[in-house]
This record gives structure tokens, sequence and C-alpha cells, in this order.
């Protein structure tokens, strides 16, 4: 996790376009309007593209047949008045696709259905690490305003230039350059015609502020809706080129196992079957899917197993294992916690646990690949094409031009979909065929090899005044991660420690990361020193919160959810929780209802406040927002990888619970639109304070602290 | 090879070549090229393979194809007719009832059954018929409001 977490901390600003001296690269803009057809475009240079790489930036030639890489376009105005938008980022389902095309037909003043976003396809949008940390928004949109107010700037240019005027007094607006003093117009599209013109991105251009927006901040449906609906999407698992193969891959029994042995005789006398095999890799592709699996049940393989701990173990283990001192960057002190303990009027000292999470996105891993004249194609379905494309042009000795990589808008992913895994096992296979090749992954092999949440040890001591004033805090987490480490609270004495511990089970992103961990420790933690002080736990977080953005959100919601509330039933219990994260601002309250014979546990009702500067798609952003109030809920309440002897024990959705339609309480989200704060991303804060929201509720109506996530897998068994 | 099977779908009437014990899901969308339905699990836990066999919805990653040889079904590609949509498609987009939409198909597959069925269910009855059915996208509100809607729709103009 340490090395994904690393990767993970180093993303802020990767995106550091500079405008730079004027470049050109007549062949690589002619290639492009050869693709896109005349018009009007917009390139920007990121001379650091090639340095913000996560395979080792110059391992290879530069090469120059396409279009270079630290130069590419972002928009595109045709002959017709189509405007085409650029990015390396790919539609999830957060709806990206809907929300950059509104910022640039906003930017741009053209009607927002003019816009075509062309993303995720390594051979056409510009560099990009992948689609994570909620990096969108803050970065994407921006850049992609200045792209169009340059674009629009330019045609504003050829307009005066056609009418021999000073560009100052024209108007851009409604798809067309007017000059208000003459009464005369042409539209973008005339302005387009016959050109081939490309300009790079200005150092500064003023980009409109969200109180002038029009067409962002609106609510548009997302944008292909229709083809969703009628079954026409074509995901990655839907493709069918023509020739195509089915592939599968052979698992072993356990992780960390070798093959020691493996007879594919049987399965390389089947017709039309293609039998791989490569080191430990043994794969197969045939006609159809029932033929290639029939070809894998064939093979006898054997395999070296090796020990591996269990689920049970987990989290002694990560205590046991944790380096003795972890590095400086991973440790944070002010004042004295020490002192601070000593002056308390109540003490805690608590243990939190998280367990392993699979992102069970429901398309499952998936990639096509398709070789042609040495050149490898892939689509898949993933959050890091470029990155993809790097990992395929490595494993394969091509150059990275000779690679590409295309993902078609894709059936989630949750932080789940970085790696190249699928690409690669079809990129295999297909190149031994000489054909076509879709690798599916199976549910079972999504829930076994893909990659998890990792689990994680926090351990909490603080010590509170008698008003409800923090005088100490001390934070380590084992393992989970850093995201969300440090406390939002004011104290003066804190010590926070991240102390990694080497990979147990495959793990990596997850939506918000450690954020939930460590939110989940922090905000379960705070109201049990409410408790011991006998304040009410918003009070006690007000009495210790400066941020004016989380005081606002904690008292919307408290407001919407009707705080402080008294009960009216046996078993009903309130809870709060809050943070700020990647720049946003959250507070959730939960209701729940607990049978004390049975032990069941409802969450009735998620009130949750949301903020994350100025809104750009309020429909969207509440999709998300109750989205990451659901998906919280399965983490919060029962979701639990179970390991033992390198197995996963419930690697099917009979057995690994996921949150559905009889788990969904009654949710209120409310969005506080902020059109003086720049836009942050809102894919994963909204997450992380559900978890202790809902155990802090049980609290109240059992008494029982519940200190574990998953917390009540199987009800509320024991006190 | 496999006896040749021929299914009813969406009224047009499919040889089909697979093995008579293949899923119905796999002959769907391998062999004719109707993806929309989706693979989501392949052990009829997820929902997102679901077609109506004979007006009922079923898991079709289940089914083998020699079951259903003689009964009529329906895709999600059959509910559109003439460029109109079904009242309950209809109802998911104006709903915004997806996010990565993946599960869409046996959302909508699983509704059109039920209101087949009941045309003016409760929520409990909609939580209930849908809990078989995974989004893992948390849009389940959505998705209760789009078949209410759908419900009402239905209601209004007489099917």
């Amino acid at each position: 996790m340490s090395n994904v977490e690393g990767k993970l901390f180093i993303e802020p600003e990767r995106y550091e376009f500079s405008a730079g001296p004027f470049h050109q690269f007549e062949l690589a803009r002619r290639d492009f309007f050869k693709i896109l057809g005349a018009g009007i475009a917009i390139f920007a240079i990121a001379k650091d593209a090639l340095g913000a790489q996560e395979t080792a930036p110059g391992s290879r030639a530069f090469h120059n047949e396409e279009l270079p890489k630290e130069i590419s376009a972002w928009l595109h105005v045709g002959e017709d008045g189509s405007i085409t938008g650029f990015t390396g980022k790919a539609e999830i389902g957060q709806n990206i696709r809907t929300a950059l095309a509104q910022t640039i037909a906003d930017e741009l003043r053209v009607p927002f259905e003019s816009v075509r976003m062309v993303t995720a396809d390594t051979a056409l949008t510009p560099f990009d690490a992948g689609t994570f940390g909620s990096r969108t928004t803050p970065t994407i949109t921006p850049q992609l305003r200045r792209v169009a107010a340059a674009a629009r700037d330019l045609l504003v240019g050829v307009a005066a230039k056609e009418w021999n005027v000073a560009p100052a007094g024209l108007v851009a607006a409604d798809a067309k350059v007017t000059d208000p003093a003459s009464g005369r117009s042409l539209k973008y599209a005339e302005l387009a015609r016959g050109k081939t013109l490309a300009q790079n991105l200005p150092a500064e251009d003023p980009i409109t502020p969200a109180t002038q927006w029009t067409i962002a901040g609106k609510a548009i449906p997302k944008v292909d809706a229709r083809a969703f609906v009628t079954g026409k999407h074509q995901y990655t698992t839907d493709l069918r080129p023509a020739g195509l193969l089915y592939g599968r891959v052979l698992r072993p029994p356990s992780f960390g196992a070798t093959l020691t042995s493996c007879d594919d005789n049987a399965a390389k006398a089947m017709t039309g079957v293609v039998v791989v095999r490569d080191g430990d890799f043994v794969g197969v592709a045939a006609p159809s899917a029932h033929e290639a699996q029939r070809a894998l049940d064939a093979i006898h393989a054997q395999w070296k197993e090796v020990p591996q701990i269990s689920s049970k173990e987990i989290f002694s283990y990560l205590k046991q294992n944790a380096a003795a001192k972890s590095e400086d960057r991973f440790r944070k002190q002010e004042g004295s916690v020490e002192e601070g303990l000593a002056g308390a009027a109540h003490q805690l000292d608590a243990t939190y646990t998280v367990a392993y999470i699979a992102h069970a996105p429901l398309e499952p891993r998936a990639a096509v690949a398709q070789w042609a004249d040495g050149k490898l194609t892939v689509w898949t379905g993933t959050q890091r094409p470029f990155a993809n494309r790097d990992e395929l042009a490595d494993v394969f000795h091509i150059p990275e031009s000779s690679v590409r990589v295309i993902v078609p808008d894709t059936g989630s992913a949750y932080g789940g979909k970085h790696t190249s895994d699928a690409a690669l096992e079809a990129a295999r296979l297909a190149r031994a065929a000489g054909r076509p090749v879709k690798v599916v992954w199976t549910r079972e092999e999504e829930f076994t090899w893909a990659y998890f949440r990792p689990a994680g040890v926090i351990e909490v001591k603080s010590g509170i005044a008698s008003d409800g004033a923090l005088t100490a805090w001390e934070f380590h987490n084992y393992h989970s991660g850093t995201s969300g480490v440090d406390t939002p609270y004011v104290v003066a004495n804190r010590r926070t420690e991240y102390h990694p511990v080497p990979l147990i089970l495959r793990s990596g992103s997850y939506r918000g990361l450690a954020a939930t961990a460590n939110h989940f420790a922090r905000e379960t933690h705070m109201d049990a020193l409410a408790r011991a002080a006998n304040m009410d736990p918003i009070e006690l977080r007000m009495k210790n919160l400066s941020d004016p953005r989380l005081r606002a959100v904690l008292e919307t919601a408290a407001k919407s959810f009707g705080w402080p509330r008294k009960k009216t039933q046996e078993g009903q219990g309130f809870g709060v929780a809050c943070g700020c994260e990647k720049g946003s601002y959250v507070a959730t309250f939960a209701e729940v209802a607990v049978d004390k014979t049975s032990g069941t546990v409802r969450v009735v009702r998620l009130v949750e406040a949301f903020e994350c500067g100025a809104i750009i798609n309020p429909d969207g952003l509440r999709n998300q927002v109750v989205g990451a109030m659901i998906q919280g809920l399965g983490g919060a309440l029962f979701e639990a990888i179970e390991f033992e002897n390198g197995r996963i024990k419930n690697p099917h959705f009979a057995s690994y619970r996921v949150p559905r339609f009889r788990d969904v309480p009654e949710i209120e989200a409310v969005l506080l639109d902020r059109k003086d704060i720049p836009s942050a991303g809102a894919g994963e804060t909204p997450i992380m304070a559900v978890a202790p929201a809902i155990g802090n509720a049980i609290f109240d109506a059992t008494g029982i602290r519940l200190n574990n996530l998953p917390m009540v897998p199987n009800g509320l068994r024991s006190a | 090879m496999a006896k040749p099977v021929e299914l009813e779908i969406n009224g047009k009437r499919y040889p089909v070549n697979y093995p008579s014990d293949t899923p119905l899901l796999y002959v769907l969308r391998d062999e004719l090229g109707l993806t929309g339905s989706k693979y989501g699990c392949g052990e009829g836990q997820c929902g997102a393979c679901t077609v109506l066999i004979g007006g009922a919805p079923r898991r079709s990653c289940q089914i083998p194809v020699s079951a259903v040889a003689a009964k009529p079904i329906t895709t999600i590609e059959g509910l559109e007719k003439d460029g109109r949509l079904n009242p309950v498609q209809q109802a998911f987009l104006d709903a915004g009832a997806f996010q990565c939409a993946y599960c869409t198909s046996g959302m909508i597959m699983s509704s059109v059954g039920l209101l087949q069925t009941n045309p003016n269910p409760s929520q409990a009855e909609i939580v209930q018929f849908l809990q078989g059915n995974v989004c893992r996208c948390g849009t389940h509100p959505r998705v209760i409001e789009a078949v209410r809607q759908a419900a009402k729709m239905m209601q209004e103009h007489g099917r």
C-alpha cells in the first residue's frame, strides 16, 4: 500500500501546464486536422507530462510518428460548427463526459448539444496520469475553460481580420462572433471553414467566474443517456470485432503459488483453441466462451503453494510487522501530547480496525486486444489508459507509439481499475492467436485477483478539557494509508504517524482511499469523547473546529436532520460525523433502528451536507453524493473480504454482501453551492463520514461502541 | 456439433448454433450480438443479465438455451417500439436513474416484469422485487423513483 499511497501522495498538481515558448509542430498538427477535419484547434504544451509519468521516464526513445506527447490538442472547432473537447480522463460513471462538455459550452458560448467529448484514448487525447484522486474537476475543468477561452479569442481574431476591425469590440455569443457597431455576425462554423488554424494555450486567459456561468451549474442530463437505457452503449465487455476469440487465464489455486508442471496437450488438441504458456502465465483463446472454458478445464497444472496470512490474524500481523520507525514524511508532531494528556479532564485511548473490502465494479475487468502490423490496440475499462499503454509497451518490447489504449465509457471503477491486468492478458493471447481476443474476468476472478482496499489498524489517544476543548491528540495508522490522516480539529498538542506494512493482499486505491478508515477512527473517537464529557457531539465538534466550511456543512446537515432529536422508539439512535478532504467538505447524520433481540441493525435515514465549491452539474453531483453514501453503508455495516491459506473465502455476490435495495435508507443530500470557491472533485469525500455517523447512531441506540469496520456483518451480537 | 435450437427473441426467430446447455446470456451476447444484457456475475446474483421469458423476468446467465426454445424472449433491445421508448426506459431516462449504467438493462427488465404483474407497486414491493439487482454506484433511490413514475405513466396512458 505504501508504494500505492506514495504514488497518490505526489498526485496533486500533476497537470502543471506551462505555456512556454511557441512551438511549431506542423507535422503533428496536420495529422490532427487529418483526423478531425479542417477548423480551429487549441493545443496545450505540458512540459512536465513526461516527468510526471509513473513508469520510468525517458526509458524509451521518443517517437514522433503520431501526435507528440508533450503537445496535444484540447479543443477543435469544426467547419460544421461541431466542437470536440479532448481529455485523457475516463468516464467511469462519474459523469465527466457531461460536466466537461458543459464547461466547454459555457466558456466557448455555444449550445451544450454542439459539444462532444473525446475521452481516454491514448492516440487522440492529451496525456493524463489517470482518473483518480478527485482531480478531474479541479484540474481539467479550469484547463478546458482556458482552452475554450483561447478558442473563443481565436475565433474573434479571425472575425476581426475578416472585417478589418479591432477584436476588442467584438462579442462572442451563441456560437457566433458579432460586431455590435455594424450588426454583422459570423457563425463559428463560418469562421472555421477552410482553415487549419492552431494556437497554443496562452499563459493567462481570464475565464468566466461561476457567478456568470450559463450552461455550467445547470442540471443537464447525462450525455447519451438514451444509449444506456436501450442497451446500445458498448462497454468493453460488449465489443465484438470480426474474428474475435474469447480468452481465459489459468489462475493459481492460492496467492503466491508458482507453476511446477502443466499438461496442456488436451487443450491444444481442441479445434480452434490457442494455448499460451509464458512463464507462469497460462491462457487459452477459443472461438466462444464455452470452448475457452472447456479448454481451460482440460489443462492440468501443478502448483507450489506458500503459507499465507489469514483474515483472522490480519490485525495483529499488521501491528507486529510495521517498521519500528516510519519515514519522516509520515510523521507529524506539534506541541507535547504527553503534556496535553496530563492536563486533560477526560482521556480516551482506543483502537480501530478496518477490513479489506472489494470494489466489485459491476462490469468486471475486461479488455479486447488486437494486433495489426506490429501495432497493438486495446480497448479496456481502466482509470489509467496512458499507464496501461506504457505497461503494454514495456511488456511487449514495442514503442509506446505502437500501442493505443481506448477506454469505452466503463461500468464503474471506484479506484479499482488502475492496473492493466486484463489488457496484458488479452494482448498476450491476441499476439499468439493472430486474432483479436477478449478477456472478461469472471466475478470470482474479480473478487480474487483484482486488488482490495487495504485493511488497517488505527490507534488514537486523546484528551479534552472540562469544556470539551481538545488538549491532546495522537493518531497512528497502520497500513491503511495517509489520506484524511490529519485532524481538522484544532489541537495544540498532536502527533500523527502512518506506519507502512508490506502488502499482504494485493491492495490499491478505493474511493476515498484511507480517508474512510481515518475518518471512521477519528469521528468515532470524537463521539466517544463527547459521551465521556457528557456533551452534545455537535457542540464538542464546534468547540474544536475553526474551518468555516466544515462548520457550515455540519450546521446545514444538523438542520436538515433535525438535530438534536428526541428518541421516540426503542432501539432508535442518532449519530453524526464530518470531515474534509481533497478540497471538499462533508457532514453526515444517521438514524438507526436496532432490534436488540435479533441484533438486526437497520439504517433508517441518512442526511448529508456536501460542499465542493462551485457546483458544475447539481444533478450529476447529487448522483455521486447519494451513491457514495450507499456505497459507504456497505463498508460500514457488512462488507469484508475473508481469506485463508491464500484463498478468498467469499468471492461471490452470494457471500460478499453489497448494499441492495432493502439496505437503502431514506436519503437526503444537501448540496451547498459556493460560487466564490473553485470547484473541487466530488467522487470520494461524500463516502467518508457515513460509517462513523452510523456507528455513533448505533452507540446512541444501544450503548455499544463498535470500533471495527464492518461493524455488524452478522448483526449486533455481542456487547 | 450441437443440435440447432431456434429462439424467439424480440419477435424475431434466431437459429442458435451454441450447445443447448449454454446459458442464454452467452448466446444472446456472443452469438447473436444482443449485448444489452450484461454479464455481471454469471451466478444469478446480480441481475445485470435479466431478460423476460414468457413475460417474466429471469436471469439469463442461469438458463440453458434448451429450456427457452419454445418461449418468447424479450431483451432490452426489444423494448423500444417504432423509436418510442418503453415507459420504464423513459422513466429511467427522466429520473437519471443510472451512473455507470452497467446495471441499467437488468434494472429496466426487472422493472418491466414487475409492472406487468403489479401495475401499481408500493415502495416496499419495488424494493422487494429489485432485491436481486445489484447497483454498485448506489443509484437505488432514483431507480425506485423511476419505477414509480413508469407505473404512473402506464396507468395514465392505459399502458
